[in-house]
């Protein structure tokens, strides 16, 4: 590996590594507009000119590979006086409405200015005017005038989508980004040009004008919209709760991570939250009496729901949990029913319509934790049933208390007719999950999960990568983390020993007593887990 | 008179015809290549120190040799017929009067660095030239002189015509072009003769640098370098256009000199009237005053004047022209044709455009003089290509050399 020096400091980098990148690990950062990491590389912004010893001028680093003993300046005056011209260069045609734009507080253009820029504007002539407020497609509009050219969202959909929507037409200062004849933006993949675009050319029409970027909080997360679990951050607005239309997520955004998602997120994910800030959320616990459904508080949802699985026998109860409930949430389950004995217990519903899994990131298994809820033992237990013969046996009057959790049943790939027999069979329905639906309406007995977004745990993507997410925000009303109303309802159910999971006060409690208790997880923890996180063992 | 070389051809009865060509000594110097070695011929010419005629002036021979040795990978041989600098027509001549030199020249140049297709790109605009090249292209297949029967694995050409872009005459802006792409000038590394037309090694040489070659062969390296200076072989095509008595192509030994070349082949300044300005190497060369013609138009020549012998197209002022008015049209002419990829170029053109013309129009400010010499310079050798640097020759000489003549235009807003 050659050993270089960067302003004064020697590293060590891989053959084949460019300056920005060798840089980085410096600890020195090149600022750059068309450099990404994930795309080739095009050259074209001109500002990461480095100084290179014994090199007569400065060289843009991105396209300059280490060599053995090479000597890298990045701040030195003639550095610093050409960063400052391609400053110049980059905003005497741009609008500079940094107060109409949305892109503003995250703007590359305005944060290298303030930090490399600083010069007094000399252009005083007429701006080429190109157009603005131009739709692409679904979710993103283009303000030419803004846009520097850096063609990174053109590469985007070159190189990673293979789509190719985008192009540059138009010579010289008349150069704008557009779309082919004939095309839209409407790749699986197209938000990713927005956040790709390091100026505010390309917006989220979505996001757009919903809440400035600085009143945003950031949260570490996973998505939870299929088996990738590609790491996300969540930004909520709690600062001005009159903004963005009064919801609590205002957007989310691809985090790297080098083994499941790369810089990227499908549009499916990344568009998917609605749900949760939506009036559809289940936010009290609610008990059906006289026919209506009351709300009730939890003491009485818990009592009645210990009670029902206290008055059937094992064989009576039929569980149906979610593999979209989180590794926490899933052992806390586990451990309950071991406890309980029930072994008619499964996850897997099938879905409407089959997905299809993509070359990129998108995968057919909708669900984000179906693998640790196979490693987690919820399929079904010795001689029990799984989730088809769960709902028969319920319309058979075999199963009297049919546990539903999160699943739409009326959604989902069983036949409409099956699904009805099963509710009306069961003596019991109870719904535990984040969100109303034409399953939840038909139970007796119904109790508010917490969303992903609202809570803190793990979950086990296709590959086996156990990722950690956090809590955004409190669960909204009165809804709780599943994992916690086990461990409530245990308490409840003198036949079901004390455990640590089911004792547990925070997740990463529960988390501990799986790992201590599944092969697969020996050795995890939240703190081993990081921010990327780690492989079950196989 | 000097002995005409490259231009021996150009004044017989049906130039451009085989028979014609034949007559004239034509695919003589290729019988000849064709029983050297591809190292014998890279050799010679770099022994006859053949400069490249484009403009950027670089050796040919050494060129050649950046072909990575050994490589099997098709290569190519790409011949830049895009010739857009303006005040520059020789290539013109070449294609319409002399095809089948450029053909011979091509078949040479194909054998010294193993190339089994050559890539005529034809400027655009050039139809009547485009028209008699392809003629010939047709007679010498029909001929055997192309296809199949060329030792070494045969030869083919195929012409591309441009769509008018400037850029496309840049080495790898040609290439992207005739890769279909837009044509952009490619980052650099990796180099054309490493990795150049689709994705191949390529070696991209002017027309009139491949017309030089027959002669090379023919008559030895040794005489041509002869012909010109210590640093640079032969003689070369001067495009002169502008108040001259006589304008037009005119073939001198390298070692003219700018003045000989106004006042002894062109006839001097129309009129009598006197010269005020020269710009020896096509618009991208720095301006020269009177006092600066007495050099040789070599590649040396100019450069000791902060010029440059470019593609040899002398423009010739005389004292009725406005030299703000012809920066103006050359920023004009940059801010139209650049390729918009890189961002100091795509906008500091544009810029600089709008000053001129604004000084031009009489609301010129003082401090544009000052701002149009700063941005230039800030931009220059900072872009992919040379385009950019080849717009700062006219912008920072046209302004430096008649700084009075921009001053009053600014102070008083209104030519004098």
């Amino acid at each position: 590996m050659p050993k270089l020096t960067v302003n004064g400091k020697e590293i060590e980098v891989p053959a084949g590594t460019n300056l920005i990148e060798a840089a980085r690990t410096a600890g020195v950062e090149v600022p750059h507009y068309c450099y990404h990491p994930g795309l080739s590389i095009a050259g074209q912004c001109r500002l990461c000119m480095v100084d290179i010893d014994k090199v007569p001028r400065p060289q843009i680093a991105c396209n300059t590979v280490v060599a053995e003993g090479m000597v890298v300046e990045t701040e030195t005056p003639r550095v610093k006086d050409t960063r400052r011209s391609m400053m110049e260069f980059h905003l005497i045609n741009h609008p500079l409405d940094c107060p109409v734009c949305d892109q503003a507080g995250e703007c590359w253009l305005q944060i290298y200015y303030m930090k490399h820029g600083l010069y007094d504007p000399r252009m005083t002539d007429e701006k080429v005017h190109k157009p603005k407020a131009v739709p692409l497609g679904p979710h993103v509009i283009l303000d030419a005038e803004r846009c520097i050219l850096c063609s990174r969202c053109v590469r985007f959909c070159d190189e990673i989508t293979g789509t190719g929507e985008l192009g540059i037409f138009q010579r010289g200062d008349h150069s704008e980004i557009g779309l082919f004849p004939g095309t839209a933006l409407e790749n699986a993949y197209s938000g990713n040009v927005i956040d790709i675009c390091p100026v505010g050319a390309l917006t989220d029409r979505d996001f757009r004008f919903q809440v400035r970027v600085w009143y945003l909080d950031t949260t570490k997360s996973i998505c939870n919209g299929c088996a990738r679990g590609c790491n996300i951050e969540i930004h909520t607005n709690k600062h001005r709760t009159h903004h963005n239309q009064g919801k609590r997520v205002a957007r989310l955004k691809p985090r790297f991570n080098a083994e499941v998602n790369q810089w990227w997120l499908c549009d499916a994910g990344r568009y998917g939250f609605r749900w949760i800030d939506d009036d559809s959320r289940l936010t009290a616990p609610s008990i059906r009496t006289d026919g209506q459904m009351v709300e009730t508080t939890w003491d009485d949802a818990l009592g009645a729901l210990a009670a029902a699985l206290g008055r059937y026998r094992p064989e009576e109860i039929g569980v149906l949990a979610s593999p979209q409930m989180s590794n926490e949430d899933l052992w806390a389950l586990r451990r309950l029913l071991d406890g309980l004995g029930v072994v008619n217990r499964d996850f897997a519903v099938p879905p409407r319509e089959p997905g299809e899994d993509d070359k990129l990131l998108i995968r057919a298994d909708k669900n984000p934790n179906t693998r640790g809820a196979t490693l987690l033992g919820l399929a079904p237990g010795a001689g029990g049933l799984d989730a088809g013969g769960i709902l028969d046996a319920a319309a058979q009057k075999k199963v009297k208390c049919l546990w539903v959790l999160h699943h739409d049943l009326t959604a989902s790939g069983f036949a409409a007719a099956r699904v009805t027999a099963a509710l009306e069979g069961a003596e019991i329905v109870v719904f535990q999950g984040t969100t109303a639906s034409l399953t939840s309406a038909r139970a007796a007995l119904v109790l508010p999960s917490a969303a992903y977004a609202e809570t803190d745990g793990t979950f086990t993507n296709f590959q086996g990568r156990v990722q950690r997410f956090r809590a955004a925000m409190p669960p909204l009303g009165e809804a709780e983390a599943d994992w916690r109303v086990f461990g409530r309802l245990r308490a409840r159910l003198p036949r079901v020993a004390a455990d640590s999971a089911l004792g547990a006060e925070r997740p990463e409690q529960v988390f501990a007593a799986l790992a201590a208790a599944v092969p697969a997880f020996t050795g995890l923890s939240y703190r081993t887990l990081g921010d990327t996180g780690q492989m079950v063992k196989a | 008179m000097a002995e005409k070389i490259l231009t021996k051809n150009f004044d017989l009865r049906d130039s451009h015809t085989l028979r014609v060509y034949r007559e004239a000594g034509g695919y003589r110097a290729w019988d000849k290549a064709r029983g050297m070695e591809p190292a014998a011929i890279t050799e010679e010419v770099k022994k006859s120190n053949l400069r490249g005629l484009g403009g950027a002036g670089f050796p040919t021979g050494v060129k050649w040799g950046f072909i990575p040795k050994g490589s099997t990978a098709p290569k190519y041989l790409v011949v830049n017929a895009d010739e857009g600098e303006p005040g520059t027509f020789k290539d013109r001549y070449i294609l319409e009067r002399d095809p089948h030199a450029l053909i011979e020249g091509m078949l040479i140049a194909a054998r010294a660095i193993d190339s089994r297709v050559g890539f005529v790109y034809i400027r655009g605009e050039y139809v009547q030239p485009w028209r008699i090249f392809s003629a010939a292209v047709k007679e010498a297949y029909d001929a055997g002189l192309l296809g199949a029967a060329v030792p070494g694995g045969g030869f083919d050409i195929v012409i591309h015509r441009g769509a008018g872009a400037y850029i496309c005459g840049e080495e790898t802006g040609l290439i992207s072009s005739l890769e279909g792409k837009k044509g952009w000038p490619k980052l650099k590394p990796p180099f054309p003769a490493i990795k150049g037309a689709f994705g191949q090694p390529t070696i991209v040489n002017n027309v009139e640098t491949l017309v030089c070659l027959p002669h090379i062969l023919t008559r030895g390296a040794e005489w041509f370098a002869g012909l010109g200076t210590k640093t640079q072989g032969g003689t070369r095509l001067y495009s002169v256009s502008g108040h001259v008595v006589r304008p037009g192509v005119v073939e001198a030994p390298v070692s003219v000199t700018l003045r000989q070349l106004i006042y002894e082949h062109c006839g001097g300044i129309r009129g009598g009237r006197a010269l005020k300005a020269v710009v020896p190497g096509g618009a991208s060369a720095a301006i020269l005053t009177p006092d600066e013609i007495d050099i040789p138009m070599d590649v040396d020549g100019p450069k000791s004047k902060g010029s440059m012998i470019g593609s040899a197209g002398v423009i010739v002022m005389d004292d009725t022209v406005s030299i703000p008015d012809a920066l103006m049209v050359v920023a004009r002419f940059y801010a139209h044709e650049s390729c918009g990829q890189c961002t100091p170029c795509r906008e500091s053109t544009g810029w600089i455009y709008k000053m001129s013309h604004r000084i031009v129009e009489g609301k010129g400010r003082k401090e544009d003089l000052d701002n149009i010499l700063d941005v230039a310079k800030r931009g220059a050798g900072t872009t992919i290509c040379a385009f950019y640097d080849g717009a700062v020759g006219p912008y920072i000489s046209y302004i430096e050399k008649f700084r009075d003549e921009f001053e009053a235009l600014i102070r008083s807003g209104a030519h004098a």
